[in-house]
């Protein structure tokens, strides 16, 4: 059953070359057979892989399979592999990329009909599939560097795929350009590993860089600072995040699969898989906890004031995506893994139903338009609870409670951990559950502000209640226990008391944060305008708004000197001598061609002056 | 015999070569350019004569006598030109007939 790992990848590869070869000509049903039937297939193929693998585990809990050497290099001794690796770090991985990537595939396939472009729309998704499932799946680092490419490219593609609207196309290059100077990190952190330790292959590398790097040496933290610089590009945070809330102008269930579930969460694996790297550097583990725990309070105060309901979620995505790096930061790889779990289901299942109530409402993004959607959308409406509760970590029955205090406590207790990183945690937990609250408030309470149009059918229904039930159970799957095989687990505490303090305090402020939101949005209205008619509260409210104000300091630190730049040098210096030489003949062939005027007197004229010139050269 | 001094006879050639010349660069008249270039012509040949009765040499007169005959083809075949121009256009003004522009 193993030995059919390669097909899980490229199933939706195959998918995507019919698509894109031939999607234009299939009939709709074709095209939707085709782009959800093959990554369904590839889904059950890994299901069934990691039922075998649970079952059996191979030796060393690691499975590899060689396709073929990827252009050898012999002089240098550079021989990357195209392999793909099995252990249960990728397993979670997979399963999740394969099985969220199928639902949110089935429910584009109902969401997206009417659209144009339908086939090129499931073959940038089923491209993206592929290539997300060669990053996770990849022994070479350079395999994981084209998966890495690759769902940046289709990233790029989905965000703009209404291209006919500039601001799509906007954050589209934006998305792509802000994404790069993380990626460029990462190829120079790519160069750095190999040239010190020969070698890009996953397992090597490590064991390698164990023992040939001294704990704390310049050379690891080097690299473990560049692969936290593409880290930081890929997963949206401090200080490279501002791509992600413009994102949200591809279609709802790009934004679901792309910039919530999988592609995101890139950077969390990345630092995951090379944890021996961090491990030698405790300083720059201490840097991502540091920039996980900023980025968490800073996008969770952002999303407290945004009016679209997509920038919400995108910034609880930064948000919960802080988390994950502050888990990292602290040492605690196998909850970071499981939050990243869970944050799947419940932020993909947001962002799915935010689609389904976006288009009820005729495309409005407001969530201020929206209101009293209960009764009218049963369905969505509980689902987005269910998504709300998880996101919010409500606590006991909400998956993301567990993956979520679990970061908290081993935060607080991890050696590398500290009161101070738990605060962050704790504070941002309370800013999730009130913009949750707010969010879910606004858009399903209140007084009606319009009809609901058109309502879910199945297709769109039944990922809803499959991922809502999933964000509800999906903590009681144990992942740290069956991650201890690929990643070091958190030694066996003896604090379960302060854990089951810690988890009553979390769960309590969570239990508050909703109350003040219900309070402010549902039935005290006029508390909401009061606060916001504090003084200086609209200036904070506006900084806040803008995200704080990075988008400001990047155009006027980078974007405006760069096309000043440009426009200075639009007539290129260099070129000056190059186009002197075109100038220099173009000029001599105007004035040649007008002595050829057909006057016989001129010619003549002209002989005689040749002859004189001539003469006077002789004699002369 | 009287003879004449080099000087003055070949200045009388570098006149005559001169006017022809500017005959042919200043009429526009195409006969007028034709009689011009036989002056020039005539210039250059007396020019030979002078220099052959100079240095007592015969190829001076030799000269002269093929400037003659090429002068006469050229007359032959310009004349030809002429009669031409005048049935296709109508004119004899070397300025009109400037199709061959670059």
């Amino acid at each position: 059953m193993l030995g059919l790992l390669w097909l899980v990848p490229v199933l939706p590869l195959v998918a995507f070359v019919l698509l894109a070869l031939g999607g234009a000509r299939m009939p709709r049903a074709a095209v939707s057979a085709l782009g959800v039937g093959l990554p369904a297939a590839a889904a059950v193929i890994a299901a069934l892989i990691a039922i075998t693998f649970g079952a059996s585990p191979p030796a060393g809990h690691s499975y590899t399979q060689v396709l073929w050497t990827w252009m050898p290099v012999a002089g240098a001794d550079f021989m990357p592999q195209f392999a793909l690796h099995l252990d249960a770090l990728s397993i979670v991985m997979m399963l999740v990329v394969t099985w969220v990537g199928s639902l949110i595939l089935l429910y584009s396939s109902e969401f997206m009909e009417g659209e144009e472009g339908y086939s090129r729309y499931f073959a940038y998704m089923d491209l993206f599939i592929s290539s997300m499932l060669f990053l996770v799946l990849a022994r070479d680092l350079l395999v994981l560097f084209l998966g890495w490419e690759g769902v940046g490219l289709c990233s790029y593609l989905l965000i703009g795929f209404w291209y006919k609207d500039e601001n799509n196309v906007r954050a589209a290059n934006k998305a792509f350009i802000v994404t790069r100077v993380g990626d460029t990190a990462f190829a120079i952190g790519l160069f750095l590993l190999f040239s010190s330790l020969g070698t890009l292959d996953i397992p090597e590398v490590l064991s390698r860089a164990a023992q040939q790097w001294p704990a704390g040496s310049a050379v690891a933290a080097a690299a473990a600072a560049l692969l936290l610089g593409g880290a930081v590009g890929k997963s949206a945070q401090l200080p490279l995040q501002t791509w992600l809330p413009d994102a949200m102008a591809g279609p709802s269930p790009v934004s679901a699969l792309i910039h919530a579930a999988t592609m995101v969460t890139a950077g969390v694996y990345l630092i995951a898989r090379m944890h021996v790297i961090f491990t030698l550097s405790p300083l720059v583990q201490w840097f991502v906890a540091l920039v996980g725990a900023l980025t968490l309070l800073l996008a969770a105060c952002a999303a407290l004031v945004q009016r679209d309901i997509k920038r919400v979620l995108a910034y609880s995505t930064i948000s919960q995506i802080g988390y994950m790096f502050l888990a990292l930061g602290v040492g605690a790889w196998t909850a970071a893994i499981f939050h990243f779990m869970t944050h799947a289901f419940f932020k993909s299942l947001l962002f799915l139903a935010a689609g389904v109530v976006i288009l009820a409402m005729h495309h409005e993004h407001n969530m201020f338009a929206m209101g009293g959607l209960r009764r009218r959308m049963p369905v969505t409406f509980w689902t987005f609870v269910a998504g709300g509760l998880a996101l919010s970590a409500f606590p006991l029955i909400s998956a993301g409670f567990y993956s979520k205090d679990l970061i908290l406590f081993e935060a607080f207790t991890l050696p590398r951990g500290n009161v101070l990183f738990w605060l962050a945690g704790f504070v941002g937990s309370l800013l999730t559950a009130i913009y949750t609250g707010r969010m879910v408030f606004l858009t399903f309470f209140g007084p009606a502000k319009h009809e609901p149009g058109r309502q879910p059918r199945w297709r769109m229904q039944t990922p809803l209640i499959i991922l809502g039930v999933l964000a509800i159970c999906g903590g009681f799957i144990n992942v740290p226990d069956f991650l201890r095989t690929a990643l070091p687990a958190p030694p066996e505490s003896e604090h379960s008391g302060l854990q089951i303090g810690l988890e009553s305090a979390t769960g309590a402020l969570v239990i508050v944060g909703i109350l003040v939101a219900a309070a402010l949005f549902v039935w005290r209205r006029a508390w909401a305008d009061a606060l916001y008619r504090l003084p200086g509260m609209a200036g904070v409210h506006a900084f806040l708004f803008s995200g704080w104000g990075f988008d400001w300091v990047y155009d006027h630190a980078l974007v405006r000197p760069f096309v000043t730049l440009a426009r200075i040098n639009r007539r290129d210096f260099i070129d000056f001598f190059y186009t002197a030489v075109a100038w220099l003949n173009i000029g001599g062939h105007r004035v040649l061609s007008a002595t050829e005027n057909g006057r016989l007197r001129w010619y003549a004229a002209g002989i005689a002056a040749g002859a004189v010139i001539v003469i006077a050269i002789m004699v002369l | 015999m009287a003879t004449v001094p080099l000087e003055l006879a070949l200045l009388l050639a570098g006149v005559l070569f001169a006017l022809g010349l500017a005959g042919v660069l200043l009429r526009r008249n195409i006969i007028f350019v034709l009689l011009s270039i036989e002056i020039m012509l005539n210039a250059a040949g007396l020019a030979f004569i002078v220099a052959g009765a100079r240095w007592q040499q015969v190829d001076g007169q030799v000269m002269f006598l093929f400037i003659l005959s090429m002068a006469a083809a050229e007359v032959a075949v310009g004349l030809a030109l002429v009669l031409q121009m005048v049935h296709r256009f109508g004119t004899v003004d070397s300025d009109v007939v400037s199709r061959m522009r670059g």
